[in-house]
């Protein structure tokens, strides 16, 4: 447990208030580079379930696509028709967003992108897409933590904590360094005395809820100053699998992010993409999440405003899907699939892949697409690129033992 | 430290065990014989039935919930129909497809909002309940209260612990949302004391079950219907059983286990509205779409058979020992800490290897472990164990259901709806997050703001936690400036917060 109670600030409740400096407990990351003046911002959106990334971005220009996935395949015509990328691949049609942001050049995707992980549990795949190791093992932390934990800490930078959105911090993003914590809220509040008397209580019998507490005391405060506390932020919307939800969760997020004294790094994961049964394709279930997921990169492009030019999105799931579709109109758990890159930030206008093809052979065990990019490299060159980690610390400590995957160059446009 | 005959050991019997002290008397009842007290309670025969007689099977309920989807849909062609008669304007194109979507995301059923309508009350005029909301309200209703009844609770804990173990979601479809309360019922109360393989034959072959992981829809490609029609098979189901259900993942099994065991379990279905092959609403073995020929799995050959093919392969799964290291560890991490000490895990396992499987003896070796009345507690309530611990210890008992779905909603820990086949997370990192903490202090602010009882918040710590209570959480408690604060800081205190 962290001794964060030792020697508790007496002055607290001023902070709690509000006004000024939020967060006077925390000794500050420095990645705001002074020296060119970019401000960059990381979010990590995971897809939990396993998202077919044969529906959401299709390769048309694959003589087997069609017929493999069947009824939810993409195709170029007809009243669905997929939005056209780059002459080969197909856009999901419930994606229009994304397809704007492509063609203006700050959106991109990697297409049969894998993590190291060769089963089919969501469970341990989600472990290993989040904690960054190569295999399923004993997980303490996650990469996009230790990758906060790692920045350089800087004198007077302003504090920035990273974000965790939803009532539980999404693993990716719990681990030795302090995260905030917020979700869309929906209770009167308990007033600042009983807070104090509480946080007060704790410092001196249980360090852990100590610290707990006090971190969602903090952001609470900022979404405060937000304006998250009020009006129609105020209630949840939707749970993490509806797209409404997705959207407010985003558009929450954003507002805290574009404060100056704001996280500069956020996670938060989007629900339901198990598409086993009638996974439907330009239409259906699957376009309804994707619909939502399309919204939440409009909301940050929305609320980000000006640091929308600094900001790299990354949506990764643990697994694909099937190749070919079973026997109710869905897909089983499957090994390649789809990451999806947006933000000003963002080197754009491109499907960056190695395709390997849709033949019998070509297949991952005859069965699903085949992995040709480690996606551990598109984390790698974004965590490189956006906030100068060094190529051994990204091998050594945010992916341990991925020496032999380098981060991938060029994601970010200078 | 160990501890036998004081209100330590009482306290550790009410908590870690059970949902904490009702009031005056508890403590003292369970110090005086702290594992008696809880061998006690598990010995009532009968203890973890709810059969009250309100309530209906899932058959019934199925066929309740078929007639009402018939309903709807005919309620729905009629307004169509009528619409069009009155040659209205052509209905909006783009709010037909959303509409279309919406269904989609249910499995082709209505939308439903279970917890729409258990919200805080709203201006608007509200439709009263369906039929599927009813039952669910009066399903949470009897279990809450049943915990709120109980002596310690042991009973109940160990009810939750195996519904999160084979958990279901009520946002699935309709089907599993009029079902959560009887499935419950039917395939985990009968069963905790005894043999873990009845009890997971009687999940996997329960309507709530098939239809939540697919299975009731997979079809063997090679069987009558699979030759015929499109459609085939759906691994949904069998692989979270080897995962989730029994062995659990990385035991050794491979994706052509998977794949066999999906095989063997087609045809274990649900009959539907027609009653074609049965009584609508109930469980069937469709051999029409079992797919024949033995099956291999883990090295065991499974000749072609009907149902006992797939009963065989679930008693053989049931035996493995890698289920009985799962499943004891699970238990120690429920009930014990987060990392539970080795030994006692080996224990457990031991004992469910021993007895095959009988969960009575695997509960009892749990009561008499040394390591079962260490202190401190370590774990953190989840907010269902939460709310249920506040309550008994007097916080106000809402006349209605709504305000518990409203505030488990809030924690990120609804009723029947955990966020996929894996169940709620049962560690301390999962609830102790920032968000939780300062949720369950808003909640508990609420609560205690219309406690109306005169009692004295120091008193009530007395008498829920003895001489097990904190010099500083008695002061904290004495000191604060009004009663709700009092009872806020009580409810939000670690002897409450703990178990």
């Amino acid at each position: 447990m962290v001794g964060l109670c030792e020697g508790f600030n007496p002055s607290r409740r001023a902070l709690m208030v509000g006004g000024g400096a939020l967060f006077s407990w925390a000794y500050m990351p420095k990645f705001a580079n002074a020296a060119d003046g970019r401000d960059p911002r990381l979010i990590v959106l995971i897809l939990r379930g396993a998202l077919d990334g044969l529906s959401a971005v299709g390769p048309a220009g694959d003589p087997q696509y069609a017929a493999l996935h069947g009824q939810i395949a993409l195709t170029k015509d007809g009243p669905h028709a997929g939005l056209p990328l780059d002459g080969f691949f197909l856009l999901n049609p419930a994606m229009q967003n994304f397809a704007r942001l492509y063609h203006q050049g700050e959106a991109a995707i990697v297409h049969a992108t894998a993590t190291g992980y060769r089963e089919r549990s969501h469970f341990d795949g989600q472990d290993v897409l989040q904690s960054g190791l190569p295999g399923v093992g004993s997980i303490k932390s996650g990469w996009l933590n230790r990758a906060f934990a790692a920045l350089p800490k800087g004198d007077k930078v302003q504090p920035m904590h990273a974000l965790g959105v939803g009532v539980q911090t999404p693993l990716v993003l719990r681990g030795p360094a302090d995260v905030l914590g917020w979700a869309p809220q929906g209770m009167p509040e308990a007033g600042n005395d009983l807070a104090s008397r509480l946080l007060d209580l704790y410092t001196h019998t249980d360090p852990m809820l100590a610290k707990a507490l006090e971190e969602g005391l903090n952001i609470n405060t900022l979404a405060k100053n937000q304006g998250l506390m009020s009006g129609p932020n105020a209630k949840p919307q939707g749970g993490s699998d509806n797209p409404a939800g997705m959207r407010q969760s985003a558009r929450g997020a954003a507002k805290l992010m574009a404060a100056d004294d704001g996280p500069r790094i956020a996670a938060m994961a989007f629900d339901g993409w198990d598409t086993h049964v009638n996974e439907g394709g330009a239409t259906g279930r699957l376009a309804f999440l994707l619909g939502g997921l399309d919204g939440a990169f409009a909301e940050f492009e929305q609320g980000l405003g000006a640091h929308w030019k600094n900001t790299a999105i990354v949506a990764v799931t643990e697994f694909g899907r099937t190749a070919r579709i079973n026997g109710t109109t869905g897909t089983d758990h499957g090994t390649a699939t789809v990451a999806f890159l947006a933000g000003g930030a963002v080197k754009g206008g491109r499907v960056i892949a190695d395709w390997p093809g849709l033949a019998d052979s070509q297949l991952y065990q005859n069965r699903d697409l085949k992995p040709t990019t480690d996606v551990r490299s598109v984390l790698k060159g974004l965590l490189a690129d956006q906030f100068g980690l060094s190529a051994k610390v990204l091998a050594d400590q945010i992916f341990p033992g991925s020496g032999t995957i380098a981060p991938m160059k060029g994601l970010i446009s200078a | 430290m160990s501890l036998t005959k004081n209100s330590k050991a009482g306290f550790i019997a009410l908590n870690r065990f059970g949902y904490g002290a009702h009031g005056d008397g508890d403590l003292a009842a369970a110090a005086s014989d702290p594992r008696g007290i809880l061998k006690s309670e598990i010995s009532q025969p009968g203890i973890a039935l709810l059969d009250d007689p309100q309530f209906s099977s899932t058959t019934v309920l199925l066929q309740k919930l078929y007639a009402f989807q018939k309903a709807t849909q005919m309620a729905r062609k009629a307004k169509v129909a009528a619409a069009s008669a009155s040659a209205a304007p052509a209905p909006d194109a783009a709010k037909v497809t959303a509409a279309k979507v919406a269904a989609a995301t249910n499995n082709g059923a209505p939308q439903m909002q279970p917890d729409a309508m258990m919200d805080k009350p709203k201006m608007a005029v509200r439709q009263p309940p369906n039929i599927v909301q009813q039952t669910i309200q009066a399903e949470a209703q009897a279990k809450i209260q049943r915990a709120l009844g109980a002596r310690v609770g042991l009973a109940e804990r160990l009810v939750a612990f195996w519904s999160n173990h084979f958990c279901i979601s009520l946002r699935k479809s309709q089907l599993v949302a009029i079902a959560a309360g009887s499935f419950e019922r039917e395939a985990i109360r009968p069963h905790i004391f005894g043999h873990f393989a009845d009890m997971l034959l009687a999940v996997e072959q329960h309507p709530a079950m098939l239809n939540f992981l697919d299975n009731a829809q997979s079809i063997g490609p090679n069987s009558p219907t699979g030759l015929r029609a499109k459609r085939g098979l759906n691994e949904n189901l069998a692989r979270e059983i080897m995962e989730l259900h029994t062995m659990g993942a990385g035991s050794g099994y491979t994706q052509a286990d998977v794949t066999s065991f999906a095989k063997v379990i087609t045809g274990w279905s649900i009959v539907g509205p027609p009653g074609k092959l049965g009584t609508p609403g109930s469980f069937v073995f469709n051999r029409f779409i079992h797919e024949p020929g033995p099956q291999t799995i883990l090295g065991k050959s499974y000749p072609q058979g009907d149902i006992t093919q797939g009963e065989a392969a679930l008693r053989d799964f049931s035996r493995r020992p890698a289920t009985a290291h799962f499943i004891a560890t699970k238990l120690a991490q429920h009930f014990i800490a987060d990392a539970p000490p080795p030994a006692l895990v080996a224990r457990l396992a031991d004992t469910f290897t021993k007895t095959d499987g009988d969960l009575r003896a695997v509960t009892l070796a749990l009561i008499d472990a040394d390591e079962s009345w260490q202190l401190p507690l370590t774990k953190l309530r989840s907010p269902y164990d939460f709310l249920i611990a506040a309550t008994r210890a007097g916080a106000p008992l809402p006349m209605q259901i709504g305000p518990y779905f409203y505030a488990l909603r809030l924690m990120g820990m609804g009723l029947w709806a955990p966020p996929g086949p894996n169940g709620w997370p049962d560690t301390n990192a999962a609830w102790a997050s920032p968000e939780g903490m300062k949720q369950r202090l808003d909640i508990a602010a609420r609560w205690a703001s219309v406690w109306q009882s005169g009692a004295n918040p120091s008193q009530v710590l007395e008498a829920l936690a003895g001489d097990y209570a904190s010099r500083e959480t008695q002061q904290a408690v004495a000191r604060a400036p009004s009663r709700p604060e009092g009872f806020a800081l009580l409810l939000m205190s670690p002897e409450l917060q703990r178990s």
